[in-house]
């Protein structure tokens, strides 16, 4: 019977193997999730504007990228990125795009239900009261849409952190990479993966649980 | 041999599926004969092993996920705690961590485990991480019910187990065959990590092939397509499934 053995894992250890890793799946998460929800959210309004030059490609592009693997969708990028530019560009820059790109499509289906949630009235009063569009917009359905939808954006980030580990099939420098090397390095890959698994559970477990609490408070201001 | 360009955008060069995969020669038939294969006949059989991935651990995950689902609805508060620790055990953990802990680390924490191969590890470690997921939908499917049906069922004299299995679950799993259909399409798609543990799958072939041949967009386009069709065909069934097996006046026709 094997006998497992943590005590490899110093404070110098977590530092410098794991520490690194982390920061980059938490930056590829932040940046992915940020740029995921700009762009969803235009390509939502794309999708629900009403002249079909606008509608049809960003219906192609969600459901293209909705129905690919995502580890397809990271080779892809990978392979495509360099071809489209000419310059290598390292996994972790070709992660960071690949992860926006494809995230979009999943936030532009969350913001989208988000808008339609939005009772039309409220549309047809801004344009009473003489707002443009963009102001309409801005002013007055995006901010709500975005609030009735902030649970679901959250747990879709949730979701997005936990996809983040997928960078293994281009060989980025993340957190379960930061384990096996140092698992590899002390010769104990066993404790290093349950340590892994350990970590991405508790920071997905108390992220969900907060989402569950927000949840709640946003239905009592409904 | 042509030298076109390699890598480049804009020059097509599909004879590379009639290569061998060992010499490189471009066989006449587009498949291997005696013994040689193709890259054509190696993508065949990773779409066989990325099928047989998928619909092994999707029953997996309708068995685990439907149990704890129902498991979460009992009256019984320690079920429900069960089924509830089991969903967010395997909800919270990344698909690819979950299928490194089958293959690297239970083996050697259970020995009994060992022989198994590692093919069937990865079933086990997709089948579970969906378990998770349909065992939420399961649960919802029943809680959508009117608890009226629940207390009629008892009323009746039909035990618990019975009261499922005659009154709740008939309804709640045509109710949930949407999301169920969706999920079953993720199941495709997911198996597409088993590559991080040397299953001959699809998305392991894109990558070697790519990688021995420089002609990864004609590889990838081709596999991505295989996906395409696999999820779709899966699509298929489970809305005739649905169609089947739908109360005329009960539940609003899902046609898409």
């Amino acid at each position: 019977m094997l006998n497992l053995d943590f005590a490899f894992l110093t404070p110098e250890v977590i530092t410098g193997y794991i520490a690194k890793g982390l920061i980059f799946s938490l930056q590829l998460t932040v940046v992915a999730m940020i740029g995921g929800i700009v762009l969803g959210t235009v390509l939502a309004l794309m999708r629900l504007s009403s002249k079909s030059w606008l509608v049809m490609p960003a219906a192609a592009y969600v459901n293209t990228m909705r129905s690919i693997p995502l580890v397809m969708v990271i080779l892809w990028f990978f392979l495509l990125i360099p071809l489209l530019t000419g310059r290598p560009l390292g996994a972790e820059m070709s992660a960071m795009i690949t992860f926006t790109l494809f995230e979009a499509a999943y936030f532009s289906e969350i913001m989208r239900a988000g808008i339609q949630s939005i009772p039309k009235g409220q549309v047809a009063a801004g344009y009473a009261l003489g707002m443009t569009y963009g102001q309409t917009m801005r002013e007055i359905v995006l901010p709500q849409a975005f609030r009735n939808m902030l649970p679901v954006l959250l747990t879709q980030t949730i979701i997005l952190f936990q996809d983040t580990s997928l960078v293994y099939a281009i060989g980025a420098y993340d957190l379960l990479k930061g384990f096996e090397i140092a698992g590899k390095n002390f010769n104990r890959p066993v404790e290093t993966y349950l340590a892994a698994a350990a970590i991405y559970f508790i920071i997905c477990f108390s992220l969900s649980m907060l989402v569950k609490k927000l949840q709640q408070r946003i239905a009592i201001i409904r | 041999m042509r030298n076109r360009s390699k890598g480049k955008l804009g020059t097509w060069d599909w004879q590379v599926f009639c290569k061998d995969t060992i010499e490189g020669e471009v066989m006449p038939r587009c498949f291997g004969s005696g013994g040689n294969t193709t890259y054509l006949d190696w993508m065949l059989s990773a779409w066989g092993w990325t099928i047989s991935v998928a619909l092994l651990s999707l029953v997996v995950a309708l068995v685990f996920g439907s149990l704890m689902g129902i498991l979460r609805t009992t009256p019984n508060r320690g079920l429900v705690l069960l089924g509830n620790a089991w969903t967010e055990l395997f909800r919270n953990i990344p698909l690819l961590v979950q299928i490194v802990l089958w293959y690297h680390v239970l083996p050697a924490l259970v020995p009994p485990l060992q022989g198994l191969p590692s093919f069937l590890l990865v079933v086990l470690a997709l089948g579970l991480f969906t378990s998770a997921r349909i065992s939420e939908q399961v649960r919802a499917g029943i809680q959508s019910l009117a608890h009226g049906q629940r207390m009629a069922g008892l009323a009746l004299g039909f035990t618990l187990p019975q009261t499922y299995r005659y009154v709740l679950l008939p309804m709640a799993f045509r109710i949930i065959i949407p999301p169920l259909t969706s999920e079953s399409m993720n199941i495709v798609k997911n198996s597409s990590v088993a590559f991080a543990v040397s299953i001959a799958e699809l998305t392991l072939f894109a990558m070697q092939a790519q990688e021995e041949t420089s002609r990864g967009i004609e590889i990838y386009l081709a596999v991505t397509g295989l996906y395409f069709i696999t999820a779709f065909a899966i699509n298929r069934v489970l809305h005739f499934i649905e169609g089947r097996v739908r109360v005329p006046g009960l539940i609003a026709a899902g046609d898409k």
